[in-house]
């Protein structure tokens, strides 16, 4: 049976993880490379590194982090967070990412997903939909969350999947950050409306949240960060957690 | 001894180098190279493959002389070879990824959609899943029934002759994963992101 994976996510910037794991005996707790490391050591079934670098003179600086992580982890790498183009997506892939997660680029430019999943395959393009809840929908935001381009989240998470996107990243921007729990809403209606599996991310706060996003979000996969980064549970305990709630996981 | 990963422009296949040089520390030298003679004159062979069957079929072809050379590898002077992904898949006599399109035929059968049973099943299959070894493979050796590999995949290849299937997933049905004959060997998964387990029977391949 298909196992339900968990995915920690990493937020970079300038090549230095932002919000890291306090481990004591981490020599460098700002090292991607060491995090990822202990994540794929701890059962991550993929690793996700989000770059959030802000200046253009730094953005070279992830593929160097790429390339060296993908050299010690042997698990799936995703790699999100400023692609453009098909170019940057082939740099990425070229340095050891095994999926990349587009996000702004997919909405201001339709062509970047289709000529990418073209060129690479589905199963390295992950479409990231960042939905924010307004009435009775929810609306596409871009640009990390600053611009709304009015798009219904629904419609476009099928225009996704025709355009050939190998999985959805949905994160509710009214639940991240928050710990109360995935927008279950969301991502099942997400997960109903496609054939493709559905990562859900934004909310988490305990791993009840990661059994919900599974079991009612319909989600194939949970995406967290914080309740890992800071060493509240580790990926074994949700792991464990999970099977005992009858989840199929990989232990 | 020198294991050649064949570099023909078939999507991504930095991890799979990545994981053979890992593997091979300094025992055994990775060659990446469409180099026909430094395939020749190399002890084993891994045919990675990534995207479409017809994609990587036609990325083949794109090269002079490479399907000719690989015949000549595995099926001429039967020296290991090891197709991963779509590279298994491209053994077959045909697959209908795109549109019908004719496989290396080293492996009688057919590359046809997993049938996700009126979208019950999502594809791709992406994600963990448990092999069931079925038949003693070379490859797993030492490694566990059930263990866990990483797949990702649309497309099932159908052998004929069930006796080449070494392994197989429980999925919308029941997915061949692996093959061996003779001096063939296939992964429908990715051992080089199988973690572990996977580097194994990477090893395995590298000391036949």
């Amino acid at each position: 049976m298909l196992k339900k994976r968990i995915i920690p996510c990493l937020d970079v910037k300038n090549g230095r993880v932002v919000k890291g794991i306090n481990f004591v005996d981490l020599k460098d707790a700002g090292d991607p490379v060491e995090q990822a490391k202990i994540y794929s050591d701890g059962g991550a079934d993929e690793i996700c590194f989000l770059d959030i670098t802000a200046s253009n003179e730094n953005r070279d600086i992830i593929y160097e982090v790429v390339e060296k992580t993908s050299k010690k982890c042997f698990v799936p790498l995703t790699v999100g967070g400023g692609i453009k183009s098909v170019e940057d997506i082939n740099k990425l892939l070229n340095c050891g990412a095994d999926k990349v997660s587009i996000n702004t680029a997919a909405v201001e430019n339709s062509k970047v997903v289709i000529d990418s999943s073209k060129k690479f395959g589905s199963q390295c393009i992950v479409v990231a939909i960042d939905a924010k809840k307004n009435g009775d929908k929810w609306e596409v935001f871009t640009h990390g969350g600053r611009n709304n381009s009015g798009i219904d989240a629904l419609e476009y998470a099928k225009q996704m999947e025709d355009n050939g996107a190998g999985e959805l990243l949905v994160t509710s921007m009214d639940r991240d950050g928050t710990q109360v729990g995935y927008d279950i809403d969301l991502m099942s209606r997400i997960s109903s409306k496609v054939n493709i599996p559905v990562i859900a991310s934004g909310g988490v706060g305990n791993l009840d949240h990661l059994v919900d996003g599974i079991k009612l979000g319909k989600a194939s996969a949970v995406l967290a960060a914080s309740i890992f980064h800071y060493g509240k549970y580790s990926v074994k305990e949700a792991k464990d957690y999970l099977d005992s709630k009858g989840i199929p996981v990989r232990i | 001894m020198n294991v050649t990963i064949v570099d023909y422009n078939s999507g991504n296949i930095s991890s799979v180098i990545n994981s053979f040089k890992e593997v091979a520390k300094n025992k055994v030298t990775i060659e990446v190279t469409s180099d026909l003679n430094k395939i020749k004159s190399s002890d084993k062979v891994v045919l990675p493959g990534q995207g479409s069957f017809k994609s990587c079929i036609d990325a083949l072809n794109n090269i002079d002389g490479l399907t000719d050379t690989l015949n000549e590898f595995a099926i001429t002077n039967k020296k290991p070879l090891l197709g991963i992904c779509v590279g298994l898949q491209m053994f077959a006599d045909i697959g209908y990824e795109e549109t019908e399109t004719k496989g290396l035929g080293w492996i009688s059968g057919k590359v046809s959609k997993i049938d996700n049973q009126n979208s019950k099943y999502k594809l791709p299959h992406i994600g963990w899943n448990q092999i069931n070894i079925i038949k003693d493979s070379r490859i797993f050796k030492d490694i566990n029934n059930y263990s866990h590999m990483y797949f990702v995949h649309s497309y099932e290849f159908i052998p004929e002759d069930k006796n080449v299937i070494s392994s197989t997933t429980d999925y919308s049905s029941n997915i061949v994963c692996s093959v061996e004959k003779d001096n063939i060997f296939g992964t429908q998964f990715h051992p080089e992101k199988s973690d572990k387990i996977g580097l194994k029977i990477i090893n395995n391949f590298i000391s036949l």
